[in-house]
C-alpha cells in the first residue's frame, strides 16, 4: 500500500503559477457546495422552530435534540461507511439492542430479572463491544467470503440478532444496569453530555478518515468501480471487511449510549431504527449506489430529521401522530435535498 | 536497441475455461519500441491473451516472460504494474472521483500528520499531466472526461507507475476520425520516447496507418505474425478468417425477390449516437443482412427498428407508417417481429415457462381484459413447440431448463407469435449448437418465403450468408451493400474498415 513512486521534489517545484490558479479553487467551491446542500433546509427550519417555540434555538433545546440523536447518528455513521462501499447493513437496529443485552445478561446479578451475574460489572462495555465486532465479522463473513447478497444476509441477521436478545432476556426488560454502562449515556464532560461528545468526536474522525486518508478514499473506489479499486492495487476484501466489522462495533457502541441514557435494555431497543438511518443517510447525500456521499452530509442528514422533529413536539403535535409524521418528515427532506442537491437520487 | 530482449514474450500459452480452449499452445513476442497489432476475429482469444499479459490471469501452461526475466506472481500486483499496463475498453477510472485522484488511487500523497495532502495530490497530477501533454484539468470530476480524455488519462497513469509496455484494447472503437488522429499523434510521439504498444482493433486500416507488426490469432490459436508491410491486406484477412474461401456452397441460391413486392421496412436519415444518417429499406420476402463490428452500431440500428433503442433523427417506416420513436409496443403493433441481441438479458424470462415467455408479446389473444386462458396459452405454445421443433416435455417446462438452442427457439416463437410483416433478429444463432442453427436459419428463410421482410444484424458470417443483400456498416455508417454471393474475404475485410478492391 506504501510503495509509491513518491513525488520528485525538483520537478515539484516547476509547476506553472498559471496552470494552479482558476480551476481547482472552483472546483473545490462546488464540492463544498454539494456538500452543504442541506444547510439552508436547516436554516429554515431553525427559523420556523423559533417562530412556533421560542425555546427553539435556546441552548438547552439544541443540546437536547443533539443528545437525543446522538445514538442513532452514530449508526448513520456506521451506516454511510457501508454504503459508500456499495454493501448494506440491515442487522445494526438489532446489534444495537443486542449488544448491551448480552452485556446485561451477563452482568446483571442473578435474581432480579433475567441477569446471571457471571462477570463484574466492569465487564459489561468490554463485552457489549465484543459482540459489535462479532456481529460485524459474521456479516463480512457471509458477504465477502462467501459473496453472498448484503441485503439479504443482513436482514436475516436482523432477525436472528433481535431473537437472540428476546430469548435471553425473556422479552423483558433488563434494569440494575452496572455503572460502566450507564457512564455514555449519564456523564457530562464540560457541561455537555459525553454522548453528544463522543457522536461529535466520531463524525469529526469520520470526515478526516474518508476525506483525508488512504484507507477512507479507498472506500470511495470500491465503491465506485471495484474492479478498478482492485487494479490500483487495493486490498478491497481486506478493506470490506474493515469496513463491516467496524459498522458493527459503532452499532454496539450505539447500544451502549443508548442503554446508559435509558438506564436499561429493552428487548425491543433499536427496533425500527434502520429505517430512520437509511433515511438520513440518504438525505444527506448518501448514494444507495455506492461510491458516492460525505460524512458531512449525511450529518447533516440526520440532524435534519431530528430538528423537524423537535419542531413538532415544540409545536404541541399530539403523540399519536408522531409516527405518520415522521414517515412524512422523511419524504418532505428527500424532496427537499433532491431539490437543493439538483442531483437524481440513486 | 536491437539487441534489447523482447519486452515480452509469451510461449505455450494455454488457457481453457471448462470444457472451451481460449488460447491452445500461443505464442508472442512484443519487441522494444514496436507497435505491434493483435488482429483475429471475435472468440479468436486475444481477450485472453491480453489478460494474461497483464496478470489478470494466470495461463494453464506456458510461460509469459518480460524483457527476459519471469513474469512476476499474480499476487504482486505493483510488480505487474511495473512492467505492463491495459487501457481496457471499459474503463477503470473511477467518475465519482476526481482526475488527480484516479491518477494517484492508493499512493496520494500524504502530509506528516499522514493524513492526505490534497495540494500535492493536484500538483502531483497537474504534472504528470504536462509531462505526457495530456490537456485534461485535474481538478475535474472524471466522469465529465470524454472517451478520448479518459484514455489519455489512462494512458499518463500506466507511464506513472514505471510501466513502458501498454496494451490498447480497441482503443479507436469509440473515437471519432479527429480523436483517432490525436491519440495515433500521440502513440506515435510516446514511440519515440521508447513506449511500446500492443495494439488490438477491428480495423486493419489502422493496424496499416500506426504498426509496426502484426500477429493474428485465429481459433485459440497463433496463426502469423510478420512486419505489417510485407503483409499485404489480402493475405492479413485470409489468416483472419482462415483458409474457407467458400462461397455459398451449401445452400441453394435464394430466388430473387419479385420487383414489385412491396417496401415493408423504410429507414431515412435515421441517426442517434450510435450510428449516422443510415437509410435503407427493406421488400416483402426480402432477407437483409447488417454486418459490421461490435461497436458499429448496426444492433442499435436493429434495435431502433424494434423500438428499443430511440433515434434522434429521421424516421422508420413500417408498412408506410410511421413508428413512434422508442416504443417497444408500437412496434410490435405495427407487426415487428424482433429477437434481441443476447437471450440471457433481453430474450426471455428463465423461470417463466415457455408458454408463457412465448406469449409474452401476443397478451390479447390470450383471452378478454388481460386475463389469461391457461388452455389457450397452452395451446398457442404447443403449435410454437411443433413448429419450431422445440424440445421439451410440454408448454410448462421452465426456459431455464431447456439447451441453448431450444432456448433461443423460445425467443424465435415469440418473435414469430404475432404474425409479423418484418422480422428483426439479432445475432439469432449466438451461442446455439449447429443442428438449431441451420433449423433457425431455415426458419428464418420460410417465413422470408411467406412474405415477411426480414432483418438480420449480425457478424456472424452464416447468419449473413441467406441475406439477399448484406448492408455493412462501419463506425455508425452504411459503407457497403454485398448482394448474395460475396466472398467471405471482402465480407470481412469490409467490416473491418477496409476494402479489398482499392
Amino acid at each position: 500500500m506504501s510503495e509509491t513512486t513518491t513525488p520528485d521534489p525538483t520537478t515539484a517545484q516547476r509547476v506553472r503559477r498559471g496552470v494552479a490558479g482558476a480551476g481547482p479553487v472552483r472546483r473545490i467551491a462546488f464540492a463544498r457546495l454539494r456538500d452543504l446542500a442541506l444547510i439552508p433546509a436547516i436554516i429554515v427550519i431553525a427559523i420556523v422552530g423559533q417562530l412556533v417555540n421560542p425555546v427553539f434555538l435556546q441552548t438547552d433545546n439544541l443540546v437536547n435534540v443533539l443528545q437525543t440523536m446522538s445514538e442513532m447518528a452514530v449508526l448513520v455513521l456506521a451506516e454511510t461507511l457501508v454504503l459508500i462501499v456499495k454493501k448494506m447493513d440491515l442487522s445494526q437496529e438489532s446489534t444495537v439492542g443486542l449488544a448491551p443485552g448480552i452485556a446485561a445478561w451477563l452482568t446483571v446479578p442473578a435474581g432480579a430479572g433475567h441477569g446471571l451475574g457471571l462477570l463484574p460489572g466492569a465487564w459489561a462495555v468490554p463485552v457489549a463491544l465484543a459482540v459489535g465486532l462479532v456481529v460485524g465479522a459474521v456479516n463480512a463473513l457471509f458477504i465477502i467470503r462467501f459473496g453472498l447478497n448484503g441485503f439479504i444476509v443482513t436482514l436475516g441477521m436482523l432477525i436472528v440478532l433481535r431473537g437472540l436478545l428476546t430469548g435471553v432476556s425473556g422479552g423483558q426488560t433488563f434494569f440494575n444496569l452496572p455503572g460502566s454502562m450507564l457512564y455514555l449515556g449519564t456523564a457530562q464532560w464540560l457541561g455537555v453530555p459525553a454522548s453528544v461528545w463522543v457522536c461529535l468526536i466520531l463524525f469529526a474522525a469520520g470526515i478526516v478518515v474518508l476525506g483525508a486518508t488512504s484507507f477512507g478514499r479507498s472506500l470511495y473506489a470500491i465503491g465506485g468501480n471495484i474492479d478498478a479499486a482492485k487494479a490500483a492495487g487495493i486490498r478491497t476484501d481486506r478493506v470490506l471487511w474493515t469496513v463491516m466489522v467496524t459498522a458493527g462495533l459503532l452499532a454496539a457502541l450505539s447500544g451502549l449510549m443508548l442503554s446508559g441514557r435509558l438506564a436499561s435494555v429493552a428487548s425491543a431497543q433499536g427496533n425500527g431504527d434502520i429505517f430512520t438511518v437509511f433515511a438520513a443517510a440518504v438525505i444527506g447525500g448518501i448514494s444507495l449506489n455506492g461510491g458516492k456521499g460525505s460524512m458531512f452530509g449525511a450529518f447533516t442528514g440526520i440532524l435534519l430529521l431530528f430538528l423537524i422533529q423537535n419542531v413538532l413536539t415544540l409545536g404541541g403535535v399530539p403523540a399519536q401522530w408522531i409516527g405518520a409524521l415522521n414517515g412524512a418528515i422523511i419524504l418532505v427532506a428527500l424532496v427537499i435535498s433532491r431539490i437543493t442537491g439538483g442531483k437524481v437520487q440513486d | 536497441m536491437d539487441t534489447a530482449p523482447p519486452v515480452v514474450e509469451a510461449a505455450g500459452i494455454t488457457k481453457r475455461f471448462g470444457s472451451t480452449v481460449a488460447l491452445r499452445d500461443a505464442h508472442i513476442t512484443v519487441q522494444q519500441g514496436e507497435t505491434h497489432a493483435l488482429v483475429g476475429r471475435n472468440g479468436a482469444g486475444k481477450s485472453t491473451l491480453v489478460s494474461i499479459l497483464t496478470g489478470l490471469q494466470a495461463p494453464d501452461e506456458g510461460t509469459v516472460l518480460f524483457g527476459g526475466e519471469r513474469a512476476p506472481r499474480m499476487t504482486d500486483r505493483d510488480a505487474w504494474r511495473h512492467r505492463v499496463a491495459c487501457v481496457y475498453q471499459k474503463s477503470t477510472i473511477i467518475p465519482q472521483l476526481t482526475v488527480a485522484e484516479n491518477l494517484f488511487l492508493n499512493r496520494h500523497a500524504r502530509t506528516r500528520s499522514g493524513l492526505i495532502s490534497w495540494q500535492t495530490v493536484r500538483r502531483q497530477a497537474r504534472e504528470l499531466l504536462d509531462t505526457w501533454s495530456v490537456a485534461v484539468d485535474a481538478g475535474a470530476p472524471a466522469d465529465e472526461l470524454s472517451v478520448e480524455q479518459r484514455q489519455f488519462v489512462e494512458i499518463a497513469r500506466a507511464l506513472s507507475f514505471g510501466a513502458r509496455f501498454i496494451v490498447l484494447d480497441e482503443p479507436t472503437a469509440q473515437l471519432d476520425g479527429a480523436a483517432i488522429e490525436r491519440l495515433f499523434a500521440r502513440i506515435q510521439e510516446l514511440q519515440r520516447q521508447g513506449v511500446t504498444f500492443l495494439f488490438i482493433s477491428h480495423h486493419l486500416e489502422e493496424v496499416y496507418q500506426i504498426c509496426d507488426t502484426v500477429t493474428v490469432f485465429r481459433d485459440a490459436r497463433h496463426i502469423v505474425t510478420a512486419p505489417v508491410q510485407d503483409l499485404p491486406r489480402a493475405d492479413l484477412v485470409a489468416a483472419m478468417t482462415g483458409e474457407a474461401a467458400r462461397t455459398r456452397s451449401g445452400l441453394p441460391r435464394r430466388p430473387d425477390v419479385a420487383a414489385d413486392a412491396a417496401e415493408l421496412l423504410s429507414v431515412t436519415g435515421l441517426g442517434s449516437d450510435a450510428y449516422h444518417d443510415v437509410a435503407f429499406s427493406v421488400r416483402s420476402g426480402e432477407i437483409v443482412g447488417l454486418a459490421g463490428a461490435a461497436s458499429s452500431g448496426r444492433t442499435e440500428l436493429a434495435e431502433t427498428v424494434a423500438g428499443l433503442h430511440t433515434a434522434v433523427a429521421g424516421e422508420v417506416r413500417v408498412a408506410g407508417r410511421r413508428l413512434r420513436p422508442g416504443s417497444v409496443p408500437a412496434a410490435l403493433a405495427a407487426g415487428v417481429g424482433f429477437v434481441p441481441q443476447d437471450r440471457h438479458h433481453q430474450g426471455y424470462v428463465p423461470e417463466m415457462s415457455i408458454a408463457d415467455n412465448g406469449t409474452l408479446t401476443v397478451p390479447e389473444r390470450l383471452g378478454p381484459q388481460g386475463l389469461i386462458n391457461g388452455r389457450r396459452r397452452d395451446a398457442l405454445a404447443r403449435e410454437m413447440i411443433d413448429h419450431l421443433a422445440i424440445k421439451a416435455p410440454g408448454p410448462g417446462q421452465h426456459v431455464s431448463g431447456l439447451s441453448g438452442g431450444n432456448q433461443q427457439k423460445v425467443v424465435m416463437a415469440r418473435a414469430l407469435a404475432n404474425d409479423p410483416g418484418l422480422l428483426v433478429l439479432i445475432n439469432p444463432t449466438a451461442g446455439v449448437d449447429v443442428r438449431s442453427k441451420e433449423f433457425l436459419l431455415g426458419k428464418v428463410e420460410e417465413t422470408a418465403a411467406a412474405g415477411t421482410a426480414v432483418v438480420i444484424a449480425s457478424d456472424e458470417l452464416d447468419d449473413l450468408r441467406l441475406c439477399d443483400r448484406v448492408l455493412v456498416m462501419f463506425q455508425g455508417r452504411i459503407v457497403a451493400e454485398k448482394r448474395s454471393g460475396w466472398h467471405d474475404h471482402d465480407l470481412v475485410a469490409a467490416m473491418e474498415g477496409m476494402d479489398l478492391h482499392v
